[in-house]
């Protein structure tokens, strides 16, 4: 077994629409050759995996994205002061540009990450997907618009059928300029500017989540197709594949970029064999645990890589590995809900013993 | 044909695809069908191996080839032009 590692994680809101705090986690107790103690970063004082019972040693809130990099670097000494964590693993798109800007200062006192760039983030970004066109993957056509009035003349450029996206989240099929223009001014309501129309493309959604080293080579990359989808879009269960086209295109993506670190490649498979990229996602997603359970365990890689530990590339997993997911009722006492609620934390070790 | 040979054929008759992540459930008939075509048999041999597995009529036998066929057809589990030899 390796040395002790302390690992900050956060997106413990494991709801419906869950953060991939949870998997992560998981998938980090899952291994058995790493002694870890998890420290669990939280914006609200109800995420689910908060109350968890032997997921998290402690917890601590941190202050939102929209509150800037300062107060997060604050509260992340405080926290690092408490439980020596020596590796965050941040999960959630919002917070990402924060613990980009923070990585060095982070690595001068020792924390590890494992951080896609500046230039990486924006480059993978709803809005300007398109670019990863001019760099050999396949995407669809889009535009970005910030009037409702461009909608007007968008089947021009693009005909209809179209995906009407939010900056961060949401997206909606169109068939008419009727429905366009209601599905503009829900993604404006729920997400703000700038609205994405996308291409509809036909055919079966596919997902990878793989892990770049930064160099352009791939770490390891598990492939897994949805077999069912909630409401929201969300795969409530899922099973591990593996077609060839999509590890070529997983390998394209991270020669072209040279990603570091998790991020989750959303494809479509047309009928007739072709691959078109919808998003890429710069972290976890919620299913990662499934990495562990199919044998390629991915939040381990990060850990051990964010830490400075070598990690041979990883290559094979169990085809045919399922996850269903469940939402169930955890039951609390009003200590831990009280302690978020006042103090911003719930300290269950040692501090920084392990 | 890599499509048909990597199915995962269960004994009760299940089936998986590791490329799309479909499942299936067959009958006896089909999984016997399944087994003789990821081997490459042709039509004389399928219908010896079902022979072999069942007591049937031969006549219904082609029929019952050429139906599991147009299903793995329409599933993209064989290429569109795929016919059994023979």
């Amino acid at each position: 077994m390796n040395a002790p590692l302390t690992v900050a994680v956060t997106g413990l809101n494991a709801t419906d629409n869950p953060g991939p705090g949870v998997g992560v986690i998981r998938s980090l107790r899952h291994c058995r050759d790493l002694n870890v103690r998890v420290v669990g970063l939280a914006y609200d004082a109800l995420e689910p995996g908060v109350y968890a019972d032997g997921l998290v040693s402690d917890v601590f809130m941190i202050p939102y994205p929209s509150q800037g990099v300062v107060p997060l670097r604050d509260r992340l000494a405080y926290i690092r002061e408490r439980t020596g964590f020596d590796v965050i693993i941040p999960t959630l798109d919002a917070e990402l540009p924060g613990f980009v800007e923070l990585a060095p200062e982070l690595a001068a006192q020792g924390v590890g990450t494992l951080l896609p760039t500046v230039e990486q983030l924006d480059l993978r970004c709803k809005a300007k997907l398109a670019a990863l066109g001019d760099r050999g993957l396949p995407v669809p056509a889009s535009r970005v618009l910030t009037d409702v009035a461009q909608l007007y003349t968008i089947h021009e450029v693009i005909p209809y059928p179209l995906v009407v996206k939010g900056p961060y989240y949401g997206a909606r099929v169109v068939h008419t300029l009727e429905e366009a223009v209601a599905a503009f001014y829900k993604m404006v309501a729920e997400w703000g500017y700038p609205v994405i129309v996308q291409q509809f493309v036909a055919g079966q959604e596919l997902c990878v989540l793989a892990v770049g080293d930064g160099d352009g080579g791939l770490v390891g990359a598990v492939q897994m197709r949805k077999t069912v989808i909630t409401d929201k879009g969300k795969g409530w269960a899922g099973v591990a594949i593996r077609d060839p086209g999509l590890s070529q295109l997983t390998a394209t993506f991270m020669k072209a970029t040279k990603w570091r670190g998790p991020c989750e490649l959303e494809v479509i498979r047309d009928a007739a064999g072709g691959y078109h990229v919808l998003e890429v996602n710069p972290r976890f997603p919620a299913w990662c645990f499934l990495s562990a359970g199919a044998g390629m365990n991915l939040p381990y890689a990060v850990a051990e890589l964010a830490a400075g530990r070598p990690l041979t590339p990883l290559h094979d997993y169990r085809v045919g590995t399922m996850f269903v997911r469940i939402a169930l009722d955890q039951i609390s006492d009003m200590d831990a809900f009280s302690r978020m609620s006042t103090s911003g934390e719930v300290v269950r070790s040692q501090g920084v013993s392990r | 044909m890599q499509r048909l040979r990597d199915l995962a054929i269960s004994d009760s008759g299940f089936v998986f695809d590791p490329f799309s992540g479909a499942t299936y459930t067959v009958n006896g008939t089909a999984q016997v069908l399944l087994d003789g075509l990821k081997r490459g048999l042709d039509r004389d041999g399928l219908v010896a191996l079902l022979r072999e597995r069942f007591e049937c009529s031969t006549e219904d036998l082609p029929r019952d080839i050429d139906d599991l066929v147009q299903s793995l057809r329409m599933f993209g589990l064989v290429p569109g032009g795929f016919e059994v030899r023979g």
